[in-house]
């Protein structure tokens, strides 16, 4: 073969390869495939550290800009009112499966038990960035609504609309993550009231897994059996669009 | 490499038994379909850091699409404070921003989702495939007979560099065995690229982090084992390359088929 005819092959093969890449991840049954790694990652990250802490920095590690990743500004009415009232009348609606659903104020919220964190940020894009968090516990609010027996998820509701669906972003953990120490809700963004870019003025902080799960923008937390009736079913925005819901990896 | 034939006689050779052959295709595909989500994955964040942060200005590599005076666009690589204008390769191509081009990344098209579930999925093959190889290769004497090191073989390794600058002797060698060259870019390739390539993504997993702080101390922060995983797996690149060139250089029919079939025909035996 002359090596001309070589390179042809080669590259034809490559296209041909590529091309089929492209054909298996649009079909319906290849990505099937290949999430079941997402639960085997799952179950075997869970027996591996269940109650591990995410590791903890020192004011010193702090990162110089903080990245805002997705909705910066939600252009949402009803968001847009309660921003320009200092968030006075904004309350967070707990619901859904618990003996004693609530709304609570930010005062009320920041009467509960809470902790201050300074922890790393990972981006499924890839970046890091580190930030002192400091929020009410998930725990310590989970025990104020008392959730029932058959509740499983905890859904968060967010404000930001994020398309032309009209799709606002919503988030889902288990309650193993719920009740992790380092679980909160942040009010409390590097010392000040948490800004705007980061989810004013309530945001989740999961610390073991990728920024998509930790939901900004908050207005309600919902207690449930099962995702499935939400939205695209996956559990989160993210989810219903190709993303694992568990984002430990 | 199980020769059962005395050397003197050689019409063929057993080489490569069929595990060795199964595993060494199958992680031609497992690796094509690693590097290519690989990139897709660092494409949704085209640049590298050390540490634990990712701070904008300390990147060591940053592909960027950057406007120049005539309002067209260029794509700018940034490597250890240097620019360099890789439009139509790096930073920007097809029209569009993007890290490396289209062709090399699985998807082509900007598609981080689709990428990641091709690269945890393929990971899980990639270590599976190394451990069977291994374990085959370490269980049958594999790898102690035709890749350990003898000691001669690393005294006389300098002389042995510049014979192998020889085709000639390159030739002759590849029907005795493995070359000592050969012998510690293999042993390089399985047990430092790999290891290093499965700790530094594991290392990346916030998760694991938690549960095994070792693991991120051991790359001192996130973001370097991010870099150690992109330089590691271009190491990996390079020895394919390499391994390649040299199949083509010494006989890529008389390798390729020993490597399909088993079964090695020497030299002067016709092929």
């Amino acid at each position: 073969m002359k090596r001309r005819t070589v390179m042809r092959l080669l590259g034809l093969g490559s296209l041909t390869a590529l091309s089929g890449c492209d054909r298996l991840s649009q079909a319906t049954w290849f990505p099937r495939v290949l999430g079941t790694a997402e639960s085997v990652n799952r179950h075997l990250h869970r027996a591996l550290g269940r109650d591990a802490l995410a590791k903890e920095f020192t004011e010193a590690d702090l990162s110089p800009m903080f990245p805002s990743n997705g909705t910066r500004r939600p252009m949402d009415a009803d968001y847009q009112a309660h921003a320009a009232r200092g968030f006075a009348a904004w309350r967070l609606s707990v619901g859904g499966l618990v003996e004693r659903p609530r709304a609570f104020s930010l005062a009320e919220l920041r009467a509960l038990p809470s902790r201050t964190q300074i922890t790393r940020h990972d981006c499924v894009e890839g970046w890091s960035a580190i930030a002192k968090w400091h929020g009410v516990r998930l725990a310590a609010l989970l025990d104020e609504v008392r959730p029932l027996p058959q509740a499983r998820f905890v859904v968060f509701h967010c404000f930001d609309t994020m398309d032309a669906s009209g799709a606002r972003y919503y988030e889902s953990i288990d309650f193993e993550d719920a009740r992790h120490a380092q679980t909160i809700l942040a009010y409390d963004w590097n010392d000040r009231p948490l800004p705007m870019p980061y989810g004013a003025p309530l945001r989740l902080r999961v610390e073991r897994q990728l920024g998509y799960k930790m939901a900004k923008y908050l207005r309600a937390v919902e207690l449930v059996e099962s995702f499935e009736h939400i939205d695209g079913g996956r559990g989160g925005y993210w989810e219903d669009r190709g993303y694992e819901w568990y984002a430990g990896i | 490499m199980e020769d059962q034939r005395p050397p003197t006689s050689p019409i063929r050779v057993y080489r490569h038994t069929l595990p060795i052959r199964a595993t060494h295709w199958l992680n031609v595909l497992i690796l094509l379909a690693m590097l290519g989500s690989g990139l897709q994955i660092f494409n949704a964040h085209p640049a590298l850091y050390w540490g634990e942060r990712s701070d904008p200005q300390q990147a060591w590599l940053a592909m960027r699409a950057v406007p120049i005076a005539t309002g067209e666009v260029r794509g700018i690589t940034r490597l250890f404070g240097r620019d360099f204008d890789t439009t139509g390769v790096l930073a920007l191509s097809g029209q569009t921003p993007r890290g490396f081009p289209a062709w090399t990344t699985i998807p082509s098209e900007r598609w981080l989702a689709m990428g990641r579930r091709w690269h945890l999925f393929f990971a899980w093959l990639f270590v599976l495939n190394g451990l069977a190889y291994v374990s085959y290769g370490l269980a049958t004497r594999h790898v102690q007979r035709h890749l350990w090191l003898r000691g001669e073989e690393a005294r006389q390794l300098p002389s042995t560099v510049t014979r192998h600058l020889s085709l000639h002797a390159l030739r002759s060698d590849a029907d005795a065995g493995y070359n000592p060259l050969q012998k510690i870019s293999y042993l390089l390739v399985l047990f430092v690229f790999a290891p290093l390539m499965v700790l530094s993504g594991l290392a990346m997993s916030p998760w694991l982090d938690a549960a095994f702080p070792a693991l991120v101390t051991l790359f001192d922060g996130r973001q370097s084992a991010r870099s150690i995983h992109f330089i590691v797996a271009f190491g990996l690149v390079a020895f394919t390359l390499v391994h390649v060139f040299m199949v083509i250089l010494v006989g890529p029919l008389r390798e390729l088929r020993a490597m399909i079939t088993g079964w090695y025909r020497p030299r002067g035996t016709g092929s």
